[in-house]
C-alpha cells in the first residue's frame, strides 16, 4: 500500500467496530477490554475496510466516554488510523465528542431533519467547521422515508437546505434507508426496489452526492443464517451499486462474489430484493433452511510419480509445475535435513537449476517457468518460518541471493503482467525481487532501493505517459546521487526512448530490457564484478550512437502545419455512412462471455507470454508448439471455468452522436445543449507525391456527419487475483490477467461488429469470420486515444464524459489516463469507408501551439501530453 | 478589498515574500534577563521568552520587522509563536497573553503600513499561532496510549484568546504555523472560524505544516495530502510547509502540495539542517538557489525563511525569484476527499 490516494468506485465500510452490529465487539467494550477492541479495528482494516465505522450506541454504555476512549486509542495505531473514521451515533453530543478526537477528515453518521431544519443546519455547520463529510438520513419531521417518493422528496429538500449554507455537495452522503424485506408483511416487499429506484433519481437531481446504506437491516428476517444473509447482501449490492450506491456498511471480510452464489439461492434473493412476485419472500424462507451452514470439500488424486524419492519428486514438481504436494514433500525434506535452509540450497535449487537450464536452452518457455516458480515459492513460503527460527537460534544470516532488485510499475500506470513475469523469472534465477506493485511514486522507489540496499531498480509501464514518469524517476535518482543500474521495460518503452530521454537524465547505467528472457542475462551481468564495466560501457556507447543517429536525422522533414493541412486527405463524402439506426448512448451491463470467447484474438495472448508466432500456427510450431499448446489448454480450462462460474463481467457502453468537422476539430453534438470539441492531430512528416498528411478529422464531413465512441471493460478479477495471490500462484494470476485483457479486446471487436451491423447499421449484411475481423477487413475504424492515430491520452476523459463511462461501465481513469480495471478498451468509431489507421508520429512546435489553443490548455501542458510525439 | 482579495491580487502578479526567523536575530542583541523581564514584576525567569519583548523591549522585534521589510518582504509574521496561555504558563505570564498579542500585532501593522505608504506596494501582517507544546493526537505516556494532556475545547479556547487579541491589534491573517499535530491545527481553525463569525467578517487563515520525517509526514502521522484533506474546510488563503528540514528535503513535498491544493502555496524552510553545534549555517545564496528551483517549476506563491534564516537570506530569495512568475492555482476535480493518516479520495 502506498501513501497516495486510493480512488475507488465502491467503498467498504468496516462494521465490526459497531456495538449495534457486532455482539463480540459489544461484549469487549462492555467489559472495558479496549485492547482487544482495538484489534477488531485492525482486523477490519486488514480485511479491506476503507473506512471504519465506530458506533457505541448501547443503552448500558456511556457512549460519549466509550466513543472518545476508543477513537483516541486507535489514533495511536498507524495501521488503523491510516483510514478515515466514520463517527456513528444517533446522539449529536456523542458525534461532536468524537469529532474532537479525530485528526483526519472523518464522516459523520448521521444527521437528519428529524428534529426540524434549524437543528439539522446547525449540525451541518458544525460538521463543516470540524471538517467532516456527513451521512444524511432520509428522515424528516414526519418520519423515516419508506417509499421511493418520500426518499426522493426528503433528500432533495435536505440537499437544497445544505446548498443554502454553502455545504460542499461532495461531502454529502445520503442514506435513503435500507429496510428489511421478506418479513412476511406485504408492505415491506418493495423496500429493496424503493431504495434502488430512489438512489437513481436523487443522484441525478443532486450533483456530486454519494449514497450509503446499512446492509444488515435488509436481511434482518434471516438472523442466524449467515449464508443467506451474505447472499442477500451481495445480490442487493449487485443491483444497488450500478444505481449509484457507493458505500455500504458491511463486514469487509464477508461478502460473497455475486457470481459465485448458488444460482438457486441467488435467484431467490433476487426475486425478493427486486420484488418480482408476491410469493418471493415465502420461497426464500423455504429455501433458506437448505443453506444453513454449508460448505463443500474437494477431492484430490495421486499419480505414479508420487512413489519416487522425495528429492526426485520435488524436481519433478518444479519442472512440471505441479503444486499439489509441494508442501508435504518440502516438509519431508526438511525433516531429513540438518538445517531448513539446506532444503532450499539442496533439492529445491537443484530442481530450479534444471528449470533454468531448460529455459536457457529454449526447451522450456515462460508459461512453464512461471508455473515452476509458483511451486518454488510455495516451498519457500513453507520453509521461511523454520529458517527464521534457525537464524535466531544460531544468530546466522540466511543464504545471500545473487542480487536484489526493486521492481515497480511507475506512478499513474496500473499494468503489471510484464513486470510480474520478469519478477518471477528473476526470482527463479536466484535474484531477490522486491516488488512495489503498481502506481508507485518515485519517492517510494528510491526509498525502497535505499532501505533494501538494492543492486538495481527495474521500472515498468505500458502507457505512454509512463515514459515521462520513468524520466522523472531517473532524474530523482540522479538528484539523490544514486549509482545503481536502472532497468527499463514494458510495452511502450524502447531502446530509442531510453537512449534519448532516460539515460541522459541519470548518471548510472540505464538499460532497456526488451523482454523477460533478456532480464536474467542483463541482471546477472550487472551484478558481476568481472563483466559489468565492459557491458555498461558497451550499452552506453550503443545509446550514444542512437542519440547521434537521431540528431543527424535532422528536423527538415516536418512540414509547417498549414502546408500539411493543405495536403489533407480528401474523403469522398458521398460515401459517408448514414444516420445510425439507434443514435444516443447504449449501455451493456453484462455481455455474455460465451459470446465474446469466439472473438478472442489469440496471437497477442501468446505474445504476452513471449511465445512468438501467430495463432493457430503457433500450436504446431516446431520450437514453441508444445509449450504453446499446453498454455492454450490451460487458458481454455480457465476460460471454461470463468465463464461457467461467472467470475468476470463484461460491461460496455456505446455512443453514436451527430457531429461535424471544423478544421482539424471534430465538433460532437452530445445532447441538446452540449457540444464537445475533439481536437485531432495531423501528420506533419513530408509525404511523397500523392500521399496525404492524415488526420482523423479528414474522415468527417464538414456539412454534418456521425461519430461514435465506446468503452468496454472486464470486471470482477480482483477477488480471484487475491485468491491466487494467497495461494502463491503467479501462473494463474498472470493467466487470468492475460485472459481478461483478451476478453476486453474481444468485447471491443464484438461491439464494433454490433455497431456496424445493428446500432449504426451501415454494414448490415456484413458476415466476417473472426480471422477477417482480426485482419480488420471491415468498414470503419475504432482508433483509441493514446494510440498512433490519436496519440493524445487526455482525450480519454472527454470521451469518458461523453459516454458517462464511469457510471455506465465502472471504468475509471488514473492521473496518467490509464483505465481501471486494466482489462479495458475505449475509442472512437469512424464509419467512413475510406477511414484507415495511421500514425501521427512527430508533430512540430506550430501544431503543438495550435493544438494547445484548440484544446484550451497551456502550451506547456499540451507539451507534456504530447511529449512522445515531439522532437 | 478585503485582505484575502488583496493578497490574491498581489499573488497573481508575482511571487510574494514572507519574512524570516526572529530567534536568530534576537540573539544578536545579546539580551540578558533584565532586558526580557523589564518592569513587569513576574515571578519566573523571562530569558528566552522572545514574545514578551513586545512589552519589555519593543524596539527589538520592531527593528527586526523593519530589517525584513527592507530586505524586500511583503508579509510580516507577528512575533507571537508562543504567545498563548499554554506556552506562557512556563514563564508565569499567562495573564499577559492579550497584551503581548495586541502589542505585537499593532507594532507589525504600523511598520507594514509605514512601508506600504512609502512605495505603494501592499504589505501584510500575519498573526502567528504556534502549535503549543501540548498535542491532541498523541499520548505523552507510553503506557497509556489513550491519555491526552489537553482536550480540543481547552486548546480551542487558548487559541481563541490569542486570535481575538491579534485581531484587535490589526492583523490581516491568522497564520497557524509549524503544525506538527493536525488535530491541534483543527482546533485553531475552529477558533478562527468562530472568531470570524463573532466579528461578522472573513478572517482568512494561513496554514503551514511541518514535517518530522523525510517520507513527508508530520508528528501526528499525516501525509501532506491527508493534511490538506483534513484542513481544507478552513478555506485557507495559503497552505504550505515551514521549518521541518531545509529546502532540499522539502522539495518533493512542495511538489505534491503544489499539484494538489487549490489555494496559494507558501513555503518557508529552515536555513538548511543544523550543524553539529545545533546552529544553522546554510549561506543565503544556497537557500535562495534551492527555493528558486520551486519557483522555476511554478510550484510556489509565497517564499520566506524559518529557523536560522536572516534578512540576508530573505534578500537573496527576493533577488533569486524576482523575475519568475508565480504558480497558477490549479482547479482540482470535485471529489470527496477524506483522510485518516493517509488520504482517501472517492470516485466521482
Amino acid at each position: 500500500m502506498t501513501t497516495t490516494s486510493t480512488s475507488t468506485a465502491f467503498v467498504n465500510i468496516g462494521e465490526r467496530t459497531n456495538v449495534t452490529g457486532s455482539a463480540a465487539f459489544k461484549k469487549l467494550i462492555m467489559a472495558g477490554d479496549y485492547a482487544k477492541a482495538v484489534e477488531v479495528a485492525r482486523q477490519q482494516v486488514e480485511n479491506g475496510a476503507q473506512v471504519i465505522d465506530v458506533n457505541m450506541d448501547e443503552g448500558l454504555l456511556d457512549a460519549h466516554e466509550a466513543m472518545t476512549t476508543f477513537l483516541k486509542l486507535i489514533a495511536a495505531e498507524p495501521d488503523i488510523a491510516r483510514v478515515p473514521v466514520m463517527i456513528d451515533s444517533s446522539k449529536w453530543d456523542v458525534i461532536e465528542a468524537g469529532l474532537k478526537c479525530v485528526s483526519g477528515k472523518p464522516i459523520v453518521n448521521s444527521i437528519s431533519m428529524k428534529e426540524g431544519v434549524p437543528q439539522f443546519l446547525e449540525h451541518a455547520r458544525k460538521c463543516m467547521a470540524y471538517g467532516a463529510a456527513v451521512v444524511v438520513m432520509a428522515f424528516d419531521e414526519v418520519g423515516q422515508a419508506d417509499t421511493k417518493e418520500r426518499k426522493i422528496e426528503i433528500c432533495e429538500r435536505a440537499y437544497k437546505e445544505l446548498m443554502g449554507i454553502g455545504f460542499p455537495p461532495e461531502d454529502i452522503i445520503f442514506d435513503p434507508n435500507v429496510f428489511a424485506v421478506a418479513t412476511g408483511i406485504e408492505e415491506h416487499n418493495n423496500y429493496g426496489v424503493d431504495f434502488i429506484e430512489a438512489v437513481k433519481v436523487i443522484k441525478q437531481r443532486c450533483p456530486h452526492v454519494h449514497f450509503s446504506g446499512g446492509l444488515s437491516n435488509l436481511s434482518f428476517s434471516f438472523r442466524g443464517n449467515e449464508p443467506v444473509r451474505r447472499a442477500m447482501h451481495s445480490v442487493f449490492l449487485y443491483h444497488a451499486i450500478p444505481a449509484g450506491l457507493d458505500m455500504a456498511i458491511v463486514n469487509a471480510g464477508q461478502l460473497d462474489v455475486y457470481d459465485t452464489i448458488d444460482p438457486e439461492l441467488r435467484t431467490a434473493c433476487e426475486d425478493v430484493i427486486l420484488n418480482r412476485d408476491s410469493e418471493a419472500g415465502d420461497r426464500l424462507v423455504a429455501l433458506a433452511e437448505k443453506f444453513r451452514g454449508t460448505d463443500a470439500v474437494a477431492e484430490k488424486q495421486a499419480a505414479e510419480w508420487r512413489g519416487w524419492a522425495v528429492e526426485k519428486r520435488l524436481e519433478h514438481a518444479l519442472v512440471k509445475g505441479i503444486d499439489q504436494h509441494v508442501v508435504e514433500d518440502t516438509e519431508e525434506c526438511r525433516l531429513k535435513a540438518d538445517k531448513p535452509i539446506e532444503v532450499i540450497e539442496g533439492p529445491l535449487m537443484d530442481g530450479m537449476n534444471v528449470v533454468g537450464d531448460l529455459f536457457g536452452s529454449g526447451k522450456m518457455f515462460l508459461p512453464q517457468v512461471v508455473k515452476s516458480a509458483r511451486v518454488m515459492k510455495k516451498a519457500v513460503a513453507h520453509l521461511l518460518p523454520y529458517i527464521e527460527a534457525a537464524k535466531e537460534a544460531d544468530g546466522l544470516s540466511g543464504a545471500k541471493g545473487k542480487g536484489k532488485i526493486i521492481m515497480a510499475t511507475v506512478k499513474g500506470d496500473v499494468h503489471d503482467i510484464g513486470k510480474n513475469i520478469v519478477g518471477v523469472v528473476l526470482q527463479c534465477n536466484g535474484f531477490e525481487v522486491v516488488d512495489l506493485g503498481v502506481m508507485v511514486p518515485w519517492s517510494k522507489i528510491l526509498e525502497a532501493a535505499n532501505e533494501n540496499d538494492a543492486d538495481m531498480i527495474g521500472l515498468s509501464g505500458l502507457i505512454t505517459p509512463s515514459l515521462d514518469e520513468m524520466v522523472t524517476v531517473a532524474e530523482e535518482m540522479k538528484r539523490a546521487n544514486m549509482s545503481m543500474p536502472l532497468l527499463i521495460g514494458g510495452a511502450t518503452t524502447s531502446k530509442v526512448h531510453t537512449a534519448l530521454r532516460i539515460a541522459p537524465a541519470y548518471d548510472g547505467p540505464v538499460v532497456h530490457v526488451l523482454d523477460a528472457s533478456r532480464a536474467v542475462g542483463v541482471a546477472t551481468t550487472l551484478v558481476s564484478d568481472t563483466i559489468r564495466d565492459d557491458y555498461v560501457a558497451k550499452v552506453a556507447a550503443e545509446y550514444e550512437a542512437v542519440r547521434v543517429a537521431r540528431a543527424n536525422k535532422g528536423q527538415s522533414e516536418l512540414l509547417p502545419i498549414e502546408t500539411a493541412r493543405d495536403n489533407a486527405f480528401e474523403a469522398d463524402m458521398s460515401l459517408k455512412p448514414g444516420k445510425p439506426r439507434m443514435p444516443g448512448v447504449h449501455t451493456f451491463p453484462d455481455w455474455d462471455l460465451k459470446d465474446l470467447r469466439q472473438y478472442i484474438d489469440w496471437t497477442p495472448f501468446f505474445r504476452a507470454w513471449e511465445l512468438a508466432g501467430n495463432y493457430p500456427a503457433i500450436l504446431e510450431d516446431k520450437v514453441v508448439g508444445e509449450s504453446a499448446t499446453s498454455l492454450f489448454a490451460d487458458a481454455q480450462k480457465m476460460l471454461d471455468k470463468l465463464i461457467d462460474e461467472k467470475w468476470l463481467k463484461a460491461r460496455g457502453v456505446v455512443g453514436l452522436w451527430p457531429c461535424r468537422r471544423k478544421g482539424d476539430d471534430i465538433i460532437v453534438h452530445v445532447e441538446d445543449e452540449k457540444h464537445v470539441t475533439l481536437p485531432m492531430l495531423r501528420q506533419q512528416i513530408a509525404k511523397r507525391e500523392g500521399r496525404a498528411n492524415m488526420c482523423l478529422a479528414d474522415f468527417i464531413d464538414r456539412d454534418g456527419d456521425w461519430i461514435g465512441g465506446f468503452a468496454v471493460s472486464i470486471h470482477g478479477i480482483e477477488p480471484h487475483l487475491a485468491r491466487f495471490k494467497n495461494a502463491i500462484d503467479d501462473y494463474s494470476d498472470i493467466l487470468l490477467k492475460a485472459l481478461a485483457d483478451r476478453l476486453a479486446e474481444a468485447f471491443a471487436e464484438r461491439l464494433h461488429h454490433f455497431v456496424r451491423t445493428a446500432l449504426w447499421g451501415y454494414a448490415e449484411g456484413e458476415q466476417l469470420t473472426n480471422e477477417a475481423l482480426i485482419k480488420e477487413q471491415y468498414r470503419g475504424i475504432r482508433p483509441a486515444p493514446g494510440y498512433p492515430a490519436c496519440p493524445e491520452h487526455s482525450l480519454k476523459p472527454i470521451l469518458f464524459d461523453m459516454l458517462n463511462a464511469h457510471k455506465n461501465t465502472g471504468v475509471s481513469l488514473t492521473e496518467s489516463f490509464a483505465m481501471l480495471p486494466t482489462a479495458a478498451v475505449s475509442g472512437f468509431y469512424f464509419g467512413h469507408p475510406q477511414a484507415e489507421y495511421f500514425g501521427v508520429a512527430r508533430v512540430g512546435r506550430d501544431q503543438l501551439e495550435d493544438y494547445a489553443a484548440r484544446r484550451g490548455v497551456s502550451v506547456e501542458q499540451a507539451g507534456r501530453w504530447l511529449r512522445p510525439n515531439l522532437d | 478589498m478585503t485582505p484575502r482579495e488583496k493578497l490574491l491580487a498581489e499573488a497573481a502578479k508575482r511571487i510574494l515574500i514572507t519574512d524570516g526567523a526572529f530567534g536568530t536575530e534576537i540573539q544578536n542583541w545579546k539580551l540578558d534577563e533584565a532586558d526580557y523581564a523589564g518592569s513587569l514584576g513576574l515571578s519566573h525567569d523571562q530569558k528566552g521568552n522572545n514574545d514578551i519583548l513586545a512589552l519589555t523591549r519593543p524596539e527589538v522585534p520592531s527593528s527586526i520587522h523593519r530589517a525584513y521589510f527592507e530586505a524586500g518582504a511583503d508579509i510580516a509574521e507577528t512575533n507571537t509563536f508562543s504567545a498563548n496561555r499554554i506556552s506562557q504558563a512556563d514563564y508565569g505570564a499567562e495573564h499577559l497573553v492579550r497584551d503581548i498579542n495586541v502589542e505585537s500585532a499593532k507594532m507589525a501593522r504600523a511598520i507594514a503600513d509605514e512601508f506600504e505608504a512609502k512605495d505603494g506596494r501592499p504589505r501584510f501582517v500575519a498573526g502567528a499561532l504556534g502549535p503549543t507544546n501540548k498535542t491532541l493526537s498523541l499520548s505523552p505516556d507510553v503506557n497509556d496510549p489513550g491519555y491526552r494532556e489537553i482536550d480540543f475545547d481547552t486548546l480551542k479556547d487558548v487559541y481563541r484568546e490569542q486570535i481575538d487579541a491579534l485581531v484587535e491589534g490589526g492583523i490581516d491573517f491568522v497564520l497557524i504555523e509549524t503544525v506538527f499535530d493536525t488535530l491541534n491545527a483543527k482546533a485553531a481553525v475552529m477558533a478562527s472560524i468562530e472568531a470570524g463569525e463573532a466579528l461578522g467578517r472573513d478572517l482568512p487563515i494561513m496554514l503551514s505544516m511541518t514535517l518530522t520525517d523525510l517520507s513527508g509526514r508530520n508528528l501526528s502521522g499525516h501525509t501532506v495530502e491527508a493534511f490538506w484533506h483534513a484542513i481544507r474546510h478552513a478555506k485557507p488563503v495559503t497552505i504550505g510547509l515551514n521549518c521541518s528540514f531545509g529546502a532540499e528535503q522539502l522539495r518533493p513535498h512542495v511538489k505534491t502540495m503544489s499539484a494538489l491544493c487549490d489555494t496559494l502555496i507558501m513555503v518557508y524552510p529552515n536555513a538548511g539542517l543544523p550543524n553539529e553545534l545545533g546552529a544553522y549555517d546554510e549561506a543565503p545564496a544556497t537557500t535562495a538557489a534551492l527555493v528558486r528551483e520551486w519557483a522555476d517549476q511554478g510550484q510556489v506563491n509565497v517564499l520566506g525563511g524559518c529557523c536560522g534564516s536572516t534578512p540576508e537570506h530573505i534578500r537573496a530569495i527576493v533577488e533569486a525569484v524576482k523575475d519568475l512568475p508565480p504558480r497558477a492555482i490549479p482547479t482540482p476535480e470535485v471529489r470527496t476527499r477524506l483522510a485518516g493518516l493517509e488520504p482517501f479520495v472517492m470516485a466521482a
